[in-house]
C-alpha cells in the first residue's frame, strides 16, 4: 500500500498515486544519451513527429472518408479537397508526410549502418526498426489504394498480383487477399481497415518496442565508444556536466533535436504547399477505372528500389522464368536487411570510415546502388535501362553475399563474388545484346569461374579463413 | 563543421535521387512534344473582307440552322440535345458564342472541310461521312458566315462560357454540376430527377456510339494533367494521343487559358488559400527553428 | 506425483486454450474469403445456342469485358495464319472467337467493326484481325484469351477446361 497522506496540490496527488516524476526521471530526465552525436541523432524524433502528424490529419480524413468504390474518389477529391475547411490542408500533410517519412527512414537506416549501430547487443534496436520499416511499408501501400484514383488501382492490382508467384497456393492466396478475383470494393473496405486501424495498432506497438530496446544497449555514439552509463550519469548529476560523456533526454537531447526538427518543418511545409506532386502523383486523380491501364504504372518512389530487384531480372535461364528469379531476388530484397547483424561478421562498432577491410567502400557502395535501383525502378525498362537495372539488381545481392568476406576479411571469398557477380554481367550482356543467346552461357559461365576460383593463388593462401 | 559536410552529403544524395525519379524519369515516360502556338498552319486563310449582314443571310440559305441554334439572336434548336445526338452523335453546337472562342480562320475551314479542320481523317471518310454536310459556297459565302458570327459573338465571354461552349457537349463537369446536356437543376421530385438521368444517360450512349469511348468527366485535370498538358491537348489533340476520337476544337489562345483557368477553379478551388497560407506556415516554423537554436545554444553551452 | 499432476493438468489447459484460439483463427480467415456472392459472380455461364453466325456479344467477367464472336470471317486472318486459327475454338457445330476484349496496349476497349472484319481500338488506333491477332498500331501482342471450359452449348469463364489448357499449350 502506497503512502498516501493529504496532497497540497495536483502534483503531489498524481506523484502519490502514479509515481510521475519517477516516471519522468525513467523517461526523460534521466534517461541518458550520448554527448559526442550529431544531427543524425534527431531522425527518431523527426519520425515520431511525422509519424503524430500523419495520425492526427488522418483522424480528420477519417471524418469525410467514404470506403467505397463509388463514392471514395469523391470523397477525397471533392468533399475533403474542395469542401471541408482545411480538408486540403490535411490531405496534403498525410500525403506528404507518408512521402518524407520514407525520407526520414531512409536516413535513419543508413546512419545507423554507418555507425554499426546494429550490433554488439544492439540487434533487437536493428530488428524492431526493420520491423517499423515493414509495417510502415504495408500501412503506406494500403493508404495509396484509399483515394481510388487509377495509381490506387493498378498499383494495388500489380502488387497483389505478386502473390501469384509463391508456389502452390499463390492463384488462390491473390483471390483471398483481394476478397474478389480482381481488385474491387472488398479489396478497398479491408485495406481501409488495415489503414487505419490494424496497421497503426501494430506500428504504435512496434515503436514502444523500438523504444524500449534502446534502454539496455543505449545509444550509440558518433565514434563508437563504449561508455560506461552509470559512471557518466553519477558525473552528470554531480554537476561535471561538461566532463560527463552523457546528458539527459531532457532538456539537452531534446533542445538539440527540437532545432534540427524546426529546420526539417520548414523543407515538409514547403514541400506540402508548394511542391507536392512528388508525394501525390497527378495520374491519381483520374479516378480508378479497371478497363483502362494507365501508360506507366509504377509505385511510390520509396518502393522503387525493391520493385527494381523485381524487375532486373529480363530473361529466363533454364526453368527458372525471369519473372521466377525476380520474385525470388524481390523476396531476399525485402527481407535481407533484417539480417544484416549476422552478415556482419566482425565486432567492432565504428563509423564505416574507422572499419577494417574496406566496409566503407561497401556501405558507399550499397547507397550508390540503391540509389541507381531507385532512379531504374522508375524510368521504362527498355532498351538498355533493362541492362542498367539488371546490374544493379544483381548488385544488390551480391553486396549482401559480399559483406561476410568484407567484414571477415576473406580476400579469397570475396574474390570469389566479385567474379561471380562480373560473370553475371557479362551472362546478362550477352542476354541483352542476343551475343549468344541463351541460359546456356550462364550456366557455362559459371562453370569456368568457380574454375578460376579454385585455381587462384589468392584463394589457396586464403583457405585458412579469416587473420 | 561536420555536421555541415554531413548535411551536404545528405542533401546531395537525396538531390540526385530526386533529379531522377522526378524531371527525369517523367521527360523519358513523356515524350517531347512542342508546345501549342494556336497558329492553326496547316489551315488556308480567309478572305479578308467579310460582310455579316450577307453572311446572316448566307447561314439561313446554307441550311446551318437546320442543325444550329442561334440563341442570341433567337433562332432555337430544332432537337433538344437527346434527339439530336440520336442523329448526329453529338449535340451540334449553338452558335452565338462560337466565334469568341474559336479561331476564325479555324471556323471557316471546318465550314469548308470539317474532317480536315478537326483532322479526324482516321475516323471519317467517303463510307462514314462526317454529320456536318460539305459547304459548297464560295470562298466569299464562307468570308461572310465568318463575319457574321463574329458580329454576334460577345466581345467578352466568362471562363465558364468558354468552357460550355469549347468542351461542355462531350466532357461532364460534375464539381460544378455541368453534365454533357447542360447544367443539372435543382429536382423537384424524385420524377424529374430520374427523367433527367435517363436523357444524360442516353445522350451519353449515343456519345459512346459516336466516339467509340466515353470522354472523361475533366473536374480533376487541372490536377491530373496540369495546365500545359491541357493547353497543348487542346490546340492538337492528335499530336499529344495520336489516333484518339476527340476532334481538334480551334480555340484561340485567349479561349484555351479560359478554358483552363476554369478547370483549375473547378478542381483546385483552394489553391490561393494554400498558397496564402503557406508563407504563414513556413513563416512561423522559421522563427520556431530560430528560437530552439538560441534555447539549445543555452542548455548545450553548460555541457559544452 | 502431485507435481506431474499439476503440468498434465496445465498441458490440458494450455491445448485447450490453444484449440479455442486456433479455431478463432479459422473464423477470422473465412471472414477475409471472398464473399460466396463474389465467387459465383467470377464464373460466368454463357448460352450459345442462340447466337447468330457472325454475331459479337460482350459479357462481362471478372471486370473485364469479354469477346465471343460466332463464325468470326476468318479469311481476314491471314497475318500469322496458323497462329490466329489455333486462337479459334470448337462449340457445337460452329467455331467461336473467344477473348478478353481489351486492347493489349492500354487496356481500351477496342470494337468490332463487321464490315471491315476488324477489331478496332478507338484510343490508339490498333487494328486487330477477326482471328483478334494485332495487325496495325500499338498492340504489343493479339487480345487475350480467358480461362473457359465448354460444357454443351454452354461456355463457362473462369474454369480452365481441356479445349483452353490445349489452346495455351499447358496440356
Amino acid at each position: 500500500m502506497a503512502h498516501i497522506t493529504k496532497a497540497n496540490n495536483l502534483h503531489e496527488w498524481l506523484d502519490q498515486r502514479l509515481a510521475i516524476d519517477k516516471l519522468w526521471k525513467v523517461l526523460a530526465a534521466e534517461y541518458w544519451i550520448p554527448k559526442n552525436i550529431n544531427f543524425l541523432w534527431a531522425m527518431g524524433v523527426v519520425l515520431m513527429t511525422m509519424f503524430t502528424i500523419l495520425v492526427i490529419s488522418g483522424i480528420f480524413l477519417l471524418m469525410y472518408y467514404k470506403p467505397d468504390t463509388k463514392l471514395a474518389f469523391d470523397s477525397v477529391n471533392y468533399t475533403i479537397m474542395q469542401e471541408v475547411w482545411y480538408g486540403w490542408l490535411w490531405r496534403h500533410m498525410h500525403a506528404v508526410a507518408a512521402s518524407v517519412v520514407f525520407l526520414v527512414i531512409y536516413i535513419h537506416m543508413f546512419t545507423g549502418i554507418y555507425y554499426a549501430s546494429y550490433k554488439r547487443g544492439r540487434e533487437m534496436i536493428w530488428i524492431s526498426g526493420m520491423l517499423l520499416f515493414v509495417t510502415f511499408s504495408a500501412e503506406a501501400f494500403s493508404g495509396y489504394m484509399l483515394p481510388w484514383g487509377q495509381m490506387s488501382y493498378w498499383a494495388a492490382q500489380v502488387i497483389t498480383n505478386l502473390f501469384g508467384g509463391i508456389p502452390f497456393i499463390g492463384d488462390e492466396l491473390v483471390i483471398w487477399i483481394r476478397g474478389n478475383f480482381y481488385v474491387s470494393d472488398p479489396t478497398l473496405t479491408r485495406f481501409f481497415m488495415l489503414h487505419v486501424f490494424l496497421m497503426p495498432l501494430i506500428i504504435m506497438a512496434i515503436i514502444g518496442l523500438h523504444f524500449y530496446s534502446l534502454r539496455i544497449p543505449h545509444v550509440n555514439n558518433q565514434d563508437g565508444e563504449e561508455i560506461d552509463f552509470d559512471a557518466e550519469a553519477e558525473k552528470y548529476k554531480a554537476g561535471l556536466k561538461k566532463e560527463a560523456k552523457v546528458i539527459p533526454f531532457w532538456p539537452v537531447f531534446l533542445s538539440k533535436d527540437f532545432f534540427v526538427l524546426g529546420v526539417f518543418m520548414i523543407f515538409y511545409f514547403y514541400l506540402v504547399f508548394y511542391h507536392y506532386n512528388f508525394a501525390m502523383d497527378p495520374i491519381n486523380f483520374d479516378p480508378a477505372n479497371p478497363m483502362k491501364t494507365p501508360p506507366h504504372i509504377y509505385p511510390e518512389w520509396y518502393f522503387l528500389w525493391s520493385y527494381e530487384v523485381l524487375r532486373g531480372f529480363f530473361f529466363d535461364v533454364g526453368p527458372l522464368s525471369a519473372m521466377d528469379m525476380g520474385l525470388i531476388a524481390f523476396g531476399i530484397a525485402n527481407v535481407i536487411f533484417f539480417a544484416l547483424p549476422w552478415f556482419d561478421k566482425n565486432d567492432e562498432v565504428a563509423p564505416a570510415s574507422r572499419r577494417s577491410g574496406g566496409f566503407a567502400i561497401w556501405f558507399w557502395l550499397m547507397v550508390v546502388d540503391m540509389i541507381v535501383l531507385t532512379i531504374w525502378g522508375k524510368l521504362p525498362p527498355t532498351g538498355f535501362n533493362a541492362y542498367i537495372g539488371y546490374v544493379a539488381a544483381v548488385g544488390f545481392l551480391a553486396l549482401f553475399a559480399a559483406l561476410p568476406a568484407v567484414t571477415a576479411r576473406k580476400k579469397g571469398l570475396l574474390m570469389f563474388v566479385i567474379l561471380m557477380t562480373l560473370a553475371l554481367y557479362v551472362a546478362g550482356y550477352m542476354e541483352y545484346t542476343k551475343a549468344l543467346g541463351n541460359g546456356f552461357v550462364i550456366v557455362a559461365l559459371f562453370v569456368i569461374f568457380y574454375a578460376l576460383f579454385f585455381l587462384n593463388p589468392v584463394f589457396v593462401r586464403n583457405r585458412g579463413g579469416a587473420r | 563543421m561536420r555536421e555541415l559536410k554531413i548535411l551536404a552529403i545528405i542533401v546531395v544524395l537525396v538531390g540526385i535521387t530526386y533529379w531522377g525519379i522526378e524531371p527525369y524519369a517523367h521527360s523519358q515516360m513523356h515524350p517531347h512534344h512542342e508546345p501549342a502556338t494556336f497558329s492553326y498552319g496547316d489551315l488556308q486563310a480567309i478572305a479578308a473582307n467579310g460582310d455579316a449582314s450577307k453572311g446572316a443571310t448566307a447561314i439561313m440559305n446554307n441550311g446551318c440552322t437546320g442543325c444550329h441554334s442561334i440563341k442570341s439572336q433567337n433562332i432555337p434548336a430544332p432537337m433538344d440535345p437527346v434527339t439530336a445526338s440520336a442523329s448526329y452523335g453529338v449535340n451540334p453546337p449553338d452558335l452565338s458564342n462560337i466565334a469568341a472562342v474559336v479561331d476564325h480562320k479555324f471556323l471557316a475551314n471546318v465550314i469548308k472541310d470539317p474532317v480536315k479542320a478537326f483532322k479526324l481523317a482516321h475516323k471519317f471518310n467517303d463510307t462514314k461521312p462526317f454529320p456536318m454536310p460539305a459547304f459548297y459556297g464560295s470562298d466569299q459565302d464562307l468570308a461572310d458566315i465568318v463575319a457574321y458570327l463574329v458580329s454576334i459573338a460577345p466581345k467578352e465571354i466568362s471562363p465558364k462560357e468558354a468552357y460550355e461552349t469549347a468542351c461542355g457537349r462531350c466532357h461532364n463537369l460534375r464539381y460544378d454540376n455541368w453534365t454533357v446536356i447542360g447544367e443539372k437543376p435543382k429536382f423537384k421530385n424524385e420524377i424529374e430527377k430520374a427523367d433527367f438521368e435517363l436523357k444524360l444517360a442516353q445522350y451519353e450512349a449515343n456519345l459512346k456510339k459516336y466516339l467509340g469511348t466515353t470522354p472523361p468527366d475533366l473536374s480533376m485535370y487541372i490536377r491530373s494533367r496540369g495546365h500545359e498538358y491541357i493547353r497543348d491537348f487542346v490546340e492538337d489533340p492528335q499530336k499529344i494521343l495520336h489516333g484518339t476520337a476527340m476532334p481538334r476544337v480551334g480555340l484561340t489562345k485567349e479561349a484555351t487559358e479560359k478554358v483552363v483557368a476554369y478547370l483549375e477553379k473547378v478542381g483546385d478551388r483552394k489553391k490561393e488559400k494554400r498558397n496564402s497560407l503557406g508563407p504563414w506556415v513556413l513563416l512561423y516554423f522559421v522563427v520556431f527553428a530560430v528560437l530552439a537554436y538560441l534555447w539549445k545554444q543555452k542548455i548545450w553551452r553548460e555541457v559544452h | 506425483m502431485a507435481q506431474s499432476r499439476r503440468d498434465f493438468l496445465g498441458m490440458v489447459f494450455g491445448a485447450f486454450a490453444g484449440a479455442g484460439g486456433l479455431a478463432a483463427l479459422y473464423a477470422m480467415k473465412r471472414t477475409w474469403d471472398p464473399l460466396p456472392s463474389v465467387m459465383a459472380a467470377g464464373f460466368t455461364t454463357v448460352d450459345l445456342s442462340p447466337m447468330k453466325d457472325g454475331e459479337l456479344r460482350t459479357v462481362t467477367w471478372r471486370g473485364k469485358p469479354i469477346f465471343i464472336l460466332k463464325k468470326p470471317p476468318t479469311d481476314n486472318c491471314n497475318t500469322i495464319p496458323d497462329e490466329s486459327k489455333k486462337r479459334l475454338v470448337t462449340i457445337g457445330d460452329s467455331q467461336y472467337l473467344v477473348m478478353i476484349g481489351l486492347c493489349t496496349h492500354l487496356g481500351c476497349i477496342p470494337s468490332w467493326e463487321p464490315d471491315k472484319k476488324i477489331f478496332h481500338c478507338a484510343c490508339h488506333g490498333g487494328e486487330y484481325d477477326a482471328c483478334g491477332v494485332q495487325t496495325f498500331g500499338p498492340p504489343p501482342r493479339p487480345m487475350d484469351i480467358p480461362p473457359f471450359k465448354i460444357e454443351g452449348t454452354k461456355l463457362v469463364l473462369g474454369e480452365e477446361g481441356p479445349e483452353y489448357k490445349k489452346m495455351v499449350g499447358k496440356a
